[in-house]
């Protein structure tokens, strides 16, 4: 028994890396097997190249924003595969430079609530004592209020931009994240490894973030991936009320938004924005499922 | 039971405080105030300033707050500054197109997720799983507003079965209530599945079988009655975040309930009648959730056994 664990310590940093390596490739062994979750993430990989290419292929002056007025309103044709707006603008290529709007929202956004409700779900989970009894009263708070009609608040308030809009659909979450994140630490705060790292002299900071934040991960990871489906119809549902990115950028929800006074005689106008968003939300869903049952196959039944 | 009740209730208003403090300070914030919505450009700066000294709008914030708060303590919400209306009176005029839709949602719901989620359960790995699964996923990724024009265009537009706006007819609320639907099947039918697998492997079905009982007893009185805890939360929670969570169906469908009250006092910086719509929507959300943990004692003797023992000592968490 004593001589194991003096191997066992002498080979501690190569079999923390070795460990390491084979939790991640055990994963990803986990998730290819799954044909949906590849499938979502083979399309998403395709929006987020589309969205990074977009601008250097499509000039946003010419293309995206400039209204030709004798192209109004036209069908979808070969000249312009999702038609014409009601300025003449190509639906098709706006749709193709949106994706940059709605994927950057929904990773930001998600950054932002995972930043904010992470940390404070991680000390409340460690800390624990007052600190967690005021910050779980503060997360039943603002849980507590409608999420959407605290997002119009947000927007409303600090103006409709962009950044604006990223910050308001983040905050919304956060106290989901402080929730996932509390419970994640206060699964393991109890294990003997951070005991004995407490034993060894760790501060509190140090196996905060060195010992409990990683082995914390799963669940978290687990939940901004879901989350970000979210965020990006939220925000989208709030570019569609008006608070979102300002026209003419080719938001997608502003799109849809402006759409609606073409239903009618136009529908092709308010059918391909929303596509785009379903494609994007759903291959984002999939590889949350199946991230989801790749890193705790417990679940997956 | 009721000791706990009370508790559970008494919670609600420092709750309700902390909502009515952060609603009122995020509104305040906002450019431009309700005089200059009201006046628009007719109105001289002089005459704005006279009505809002005379809505008392020139004290400082904390001050107007304090006062606010005064009148929220004694159950006074204000009035709307811009229909100088009750705030109480012009939310409950509201609250019945509300409390329509969220129940119709919530039937449309039920309807599609329980048979679906039971039956994905049973028959796991089978085609119905695999529908019920592409069901579950396109119900959480489809935007609710894109769903109902969608549902305005094929159903309204192309077919006119039923009317796109408004609540005149009583046909009016089919799109808005399976548009939500849908999307409240989706997590509920998830919730279902999950829950009824859980349950579906004891031993205690084995041995209902082993007695003689039915499959169709098995699943509905054994099976189904003991996974009820989650889906009963999954369907509080929804019922409640639709009664103030519906403002874009409510947006797109011209219905005229409270979340396009809220919008609109929003867009016309009414402070008072944003705040007080919150804080009675937020009250009536937490009355849906505190049922739905009431509830849980009549579907679980266990349940109901730890309310009487200890009353006091059962949260959320």
């Amino acid at each position: 028994m004593e001589e194991n664990s003096v191997i066992f310590d002498s080979g501690l940093t190569a079999s923390k890396k070795y460990k390491k390596r084979s939790q991640i490739s055990e994963i990803w062994h986990n998730f290819k097997k799954n044909k949906g979750a590849v499938l979502g993430l083979i399309v998403l990989a395709i929006i987020i190249v589309t969205s990074l290419i977009a601008n250097f292929v499509i000039d946003y002056d010419t293309k995206i924003i400039r209204q030709v007025v004798s192209e109004r309103l036209q069908g979808p044709s070969t000249k312009h595969f999702f038609g014409t707006d009601q300025y003449g603008r190509d639906i098709f290529l706006r749709i193709l430079y949106g994706a940059r709007y709605s994927l950057a929202i929904g990773f930001l956004s998600v950054m932002v609530s995972l930043a904010i409700g992470g940390v404070l779900g991680i000390i409340a989970g460690y800390v624990g004592g007052v600190v967690e009894n005021i910050i779980m009263r503060l997360c039943d708070v603002f849980s507590s209020i409608p999420s959407l009609l605290l997002a119009i608040c947000i927007s409303t308030a600090f103006g409709a931009s962009t950044l604006v809009l990223m910050f308001s659909v983040g905050i919304v979450s956060v106290p989901a994240f402080a929730r996932v994140a509390r419970a994640a630490v206060m699964t393991v705060v109890d294990s003997e490894y951070i005991e004995a790292a407490r034993a060894a002299g760790a501060t509190k900071m140090r196996i905060m973030f060195t010992h409990i934040l990683p082995n914390s991960l799963a669940p978290i990871i687990v939940q901004v991936t879901m989350r970000v489906g979210s965020a990006i119809t939220t925000a989208s549902s709030l570019s569609f009320l008006g608070l979102g990115v300002p026209t003419p950028a080719p938001e997608w929800g502003g799109m849809l938004s402006e759409s609606r006074a073409f239903i009618r005689d136009y529908s092709y106008m308010t059918m391909f924005p929303g596509i785009a968003i379903v494609i994007t939300v759903l291959s984002i869903n999939l590889i949350g499922d199946g991230l989801r049952d790749a890193m705790d196959p417990k679940l997956k039944r | 039971m009721s000791r706990y009740v009370i508790k559970r209730l008494l919670l609600l208003i420092p709750i309700m405080l902390a909502v009515s403090f952060i609603v009122y300070f995020i509104i305040d914030f906002a450019p431009g105030d309700v005089v200059d919505i009201i006046a628009g450009n007719e109105m001289s700066e002089q005459h704005k300033q006279i009505m809002r000294e005379e809505m008392g709008l020139n004290d400082p914030l904390p001050f107007r707050y304090l006062r606010y708060m005064a009148g929220l303590l004694r159950g006074d919400l204000g009035i709307s500054y811009v229909t100088n209306k009750d705030v109480f009176d012009v939310y409950m005029m509201r609250l019945p197109a509300t409390l329509q839709l969220a129940t119709a949602c919530t039937v449309v719901a039920l309807l599609i997720a329980i048979p679906l989620g039971i039956n994905a359960a049973v028959h796991q790995n089978s085609w119905i799983d695999s529908c019920s699964t592409v069901l579950g996923l396109l119900g959480i990724s489809i935007p609710i507003f894109w769903l109902g024009l969608m549902m305005i265009l094929v159903f309204s537009l192309n077919l006119g079965w039923f009317p796109s706006i408004g609540n005149d007819s009583p046909l009016s609320i089919v799109l808005p209530a399976v548009t939500v639907g849908v999307g409240q099947a989706a997590l509920i039918m998830r919730t279902t599945r999950s829950s009824m697998l859980e349950v579906i492997r004891q031993d205690y079905l084995r041995t209902a079988r082993a007695k003689g009982a039915s499959e169709k007893a098995v699943i509905r009185k054994h099976a189904f009655k003991n996974a009820l805890i989650p889906i009963l939360t999954v369907i509080g929670t929804q019922y409640g975040a639709a009664l103030g969570g519906a403002v874009v169906t409510e947006t797109v469908f011209a219905w005229p309930g409270v979340g396009r009250l809220m919008v609109d006092s929003i867009n016309n910086r009414d402070t008072q009648m944003v705040t007080g719509a919150i804080i009675l929507t937020t009250m009536l959300s937490s009355v849906v959730i505190l049922l739905i943990d009431l509830a849980y004692a009549f579907v679980d003797p266990r349940i109901k056994a730890r309310y009487m023992k200890r009353g006091d000592n059962l949260g959320r968490k």
